[in-house]
């Protein structure tokens, strides 16, 4: 089955992870800007990062049939640095014509700190000024559900944003409801250990039905698994869930979000 | 905010499978994930010093709790047993509007 990767890290991957992901029938990805892991010195180390998610990596991509989409912000772990954050949202502007972009992301939270607020404020901003979508980082762990909270807070007291162009990401048990209530997509992370496993996604799917929700590998350069969104569809195959069933949240709803023909 | 598509609420989606079905799936994966929770309460009682003021020790307690209870739910109400709470008036404490 064809399918769309909504949230990987390639940068973080290795090339022969392109050539799995095709044979699994990998056809497109979405790469959020994210933590390097480590802090970057200045605005000059995001403008080369973001020519990376734009120049080198759709190219890397495509030898492999792939199409190559990304996102652009800061994220939150940086974002304590507030002078640098404020420098690096003056600069996306810059690259938010190319091709391949599909807005700003994944801004969120990650200790749910007021610094943290004030910049994934200020992205929202940035991103109704320049009529882009959002995607959205929620929190880890035991910050999850009061980080999930606090980003809904600001996001439904702002009468400008269109919820249908907000995907809130790593969505679990927990907070999958209230992103779901309030009209926003929600994204299931597939991790080893942490978020959700294939089978816990396939219960909330069984929960709660297929609108408005989508699974992605946010594969990286820590411990995940880039083949994990067939991991999902083997997972549904096996429940016996039909294949239009399927191919809605792996495929239809991806490119009904990003808005791809 | 707006937005178009309407929040459908809980479905229950019907998978087709039988009770009898599901319970063969799981159970080998039940019974291995409830071995490992029972070894590492083994392991931590075999360890030198005590826990008695770890809450860690305590939480895990209550989430055996919950997967001992009859109501739905389970993952859930774990997932917020071991969530930090969230607190109605973070902007003001924040001063962020």
């Amino acid at each position: 089955m064809q399918y769309i990767d909504p949230h990987i890290h390639m940068v973080s991957r290795t090339t022969d992870d392109y050539e799995t992901l095709a044979k699994m029938g990998c056809v497109a990805v979405s790469e959020p800007a994210f933590w390097a892991g480590f802090d970057r010195g200045s605005v000059e180390s995001f403008r080369d990062y973001f020519r990376q998610l734009t120049e080198f990596e759709p190219g890397r991509a495509a030898s492999y049939g792939i199409d190559h989409y990304t996102w652009l912000c800061i994220n939150a772990k940086e974002a304590e640095n507030v002078q640098l954050s404020r420098e690096v949202l003056a600069m996306i502007p810059e690259f938010l014509d190319r091709p391949n972009v599909l807005g700003i992301g994944e801004i969120g939270l990650n200790k749910n700190t007021k610094n943290e607020s004030i910049i994934f404020l200020e992205h929202v901003e940035l991103a109704i000024q320049h009529q882009q979508p959002i995607l959205i980082h929620t929190p880890h762990l035991e910050d999850k559900y009061q980080g999930t909270r606090m980003i809904l807070d600001m996001l439904c007291s702002d009468r400008r944003l269109d919820c249908s162009r907000v995907l809130v990401d790593h969505v679990e048990e927990h907070t999958v409801r209230p992103v779901l209530e309030t009209g926003f997509w929600a994204g299931m992370t597939l991790y080893p250990i942490t978020k959700c496993t294939p089978q816990r996604a396939a219960d909330i799917v069984e929960r709660y039905g297929p609108e408005r929700l989508l699974v992605n590998s946010a594969g990286d350069w820590g411990p995940s698994k880039p083949t994990a969104v067939p991991d999902f569809i083997l997972e549904m195959r096996l429940r016996g869930h039909s294949q239009s069933l399927i191919r809605k949240i792996v495929w239809d709803n991806p490119r009904e979000f990003f808005g791809l023909d | 905010m707006v937005g178009n598509q309407e929040f459908q609420g809980e479905l229950m989606m019907s998978n087709q499978r039988s009770a009898t079905v599901v319970m063969d799936s799981e159970y080998l994966k039940m019974r291995s994930g409830l071995l490992e929770v029972a070894a590492a309460l083994d392991r931590l009682e075999r360890a030198p010093g005590g826990l008695v003021d770890d809450p860690r020790r305590n939480r895990l307690e209550q989430a055996i709790q919950i997967l001992h209870d009859s109501e739905q739910g389970r993952a859930e109400r774990l997932q917020l047993l071991f969530s930090r709470p969230f607190n109605e008036n973070w902007k003001q404490e924040f001063g962020i509007d």
